[in-house]
């Protein structure tokens, strides 16, 4: 199958970007500046990445597919207010989880962010489940683009008046350059910052006038590194079909709302485990020193009993040392467990630590 | 000292005596990104040519680093360990990673100099 390219491939070709495949696209890993550079300056300037291999799926309909979604995902629709987010997930019913994602309730129904590597089956997945009832359009002519960090609002707003007006976790609809663009105020670095949806044609345009605002590309390197010292989870890493929310210590993304009457494909597996508690659950992990526990490194007690695995981990470079994410039975699941980490044969002592490595920035309450 | 040369590992030696430094090339380091993490072998330990000798990391992986010849370890370079970005910022220089009491000065022989090592990287690299 041929590599697929972005809108902005040509700009990160110029850029100098180091490419990597990403779910079947040519992506760009890092610029001439290297990931801790680009991480840093995301931190305390702002940075723009190109995510538009990630899915955008737009469905349109009324109260109905309100209902009809309401009984896929966990989360409480009708009193979701127009042009608000909310972190989501698609699952199995096992409540394994096909998919990680951001819903936003729009006029005409809803639009869904998806993951590159899973929008195509997510796609087949809702069709089966709602039907023909509803038009179903995953948008090929739009790219989605990312600005993240403290300077994004002033740099944005210079060009899009008014989006910051906008509070974390909703959108709108603003005029630029005779198109209508969607733009929330989200992202997925533990920054400030926004995602515009915007036609594939407009696209390098406007990423060239964010950046002559001062504001620079940022590779799939960094937006790793910064994502795991906000402790976000990474699908495909800390998510897959064998985890459920509730392992994946995501609770909270689960309306209170539903969890007493059900009704949502996972939601007798999730009640239960609600109630009993998860026999492993996806933790923090800070390893002494300077080693960094990579994805599938095991993690062992003082038994040399294995406890768990790691699911990512790399160099933070806000945080100074080594991070990672992974999972353990739950006894050992409280913050300063001691814990053995396994690497290139020889175990390390490590602590279970809170979440996030980094804290956040998010703006709220604006209006 | 002697002429530099260089592995096809990307590691680059110098011997002045019976004592060769070992390091990573500029090269090297510019395909691994930012160096996060070194390990290096524990002195007095003995290393054979192509083996193991040592770990990087950068933010995205981590990879072996090999020895080009063999021989005892009699120092190895704590400054990397303690700071591993210096071995970014001068790869063949104050950032060598040990020093070999060779065994046998004849495998210095099969290594590249520096004309080839560069058209080899290219080469690779492409």
């Amino acid at each position: 199958m041929e590599i697929k390219k972005t809108s902005l491939n040509k700009l990160h070709q110029s850029n100098n970007a180091k490419f990597v495949e990403f779910a079947g696209y040519e992506m760009p890993i890092q610029y001439s500046k290297g990931i801790i550079e680009e991480h840093k300056f995301t931190r305390s300037h702002s940075g723009i990445f190109d995510v538009s291999h990630m899915g955008q799926l737009f469905i349109y309909g009324d109260e109905t597919l309100t209902e009809e979604l309401e009984k896929i995902f966990p989360l409480d629709l009708k009193n979701l207010k127009q042009n608000c987010s909310k972190y989501s997930f698609l699952m199995n019913e096992e409540a394994g989880i096909y998919d990680d994602l951001i819903i936003t309730k729009i006029e005409e129904g809803y639009l869904i962010i998806l993951n590159a590597a899973c929008k195509d089956k997510d796609f087949e997945i809702l069709s089966n489940l709602l039907g023909s009832k509803f038009k179903m359009n995953l948008d090929n002519n739009k790219s989605l683009i990312a600005i993240q960090g403290p300077k994004s609002v002033e740099i944005l707003n210079s060009i899009i008046n008014g989006v910051d007006q906008l509070n974390f976790m909703t959108g709108n609809w603003f005029d630029s350059d005779n198109q209508k663009l969607f733009i929330t105020r989200s992202g997925y670095t533990g920054e400030d910052g926004f995602e515009i949806s915007i036609s594939n044609d407009k696209a390098e345009n406007f990423v060239e006038n964010l950046i002559e605002k001062g504001a620079q590309l940022i590779g799939l390197g960094a937006r790793d590194t910064l994502r795991l010292e906000a402790g976000l989870c990474l699908y495909g890493h800390e998510l897959d079909i064998n985890k459920t929310p509730v392992e994946a210590n995501l609770r909270w993304a689960i309306s209170k709302s539903r969890l007493s009457n059900g009704g949502f494909i996972g939601s007798k597996k999730i009640m239960n485990q609600m109630q009993d508690g998860a026999s492993q659950i996806r933790v923090g992990i800070k390893p002494q020193g300077r080693l960094i526990a990579r994805e599938k490194t095991k993690i062992f007690d003082d038994t040399d009993t294995q406890i768990g695995e790691i699911t990512s981990g790399t160099f933070g470079p806000s945080v100074n040392g080594p991070i990672a994410m992974g999972y353990v039975n739950k006894e050992f699941s409280k913050v300063d467990t001691k814990i053995l980490l396994e690497v290139r044969g020889k175990k390390h002592p490590a602590n279970v630590c809170a979440l996030p490595f980094y804290k956040k920035n998010y703006v709220k309450g604006v209006n | 000292m002697s002429e530099v040369k260089f592995s096809k590992e990307h590691e680059w030696i110098t011997l002045e005596g019976e004592v060769a430094t070992i390091g990573i090339t500029k090269h090297a380091t510019e395909m691994l990104g930012d160096i996060v993490f070194a390990e290096l072998p524990e002195k007095g330990s003995n290393v054979e040519k192509d083996g193991t000798a040592g770990v990087v990391e950068s933010t995205k992986a981590a990879s072996d680093v090999y020895t080009p010849v063999s021989g005892e370890v009699v120092d190895t370079n704590q400054a990397i360990v303690d700071d591993p970005s210096k071995i970014n910022e001068d790869p063949e220089g104050s950032a060598w990673f040990f020093k070999l009491k060779m065994k046998d000065q004849s495998e210095m022989d099969s290594l590249m100099n520096k004309e080839e090592y560069d058209k080899f990287a290219k080469e690779s690299a492409s």
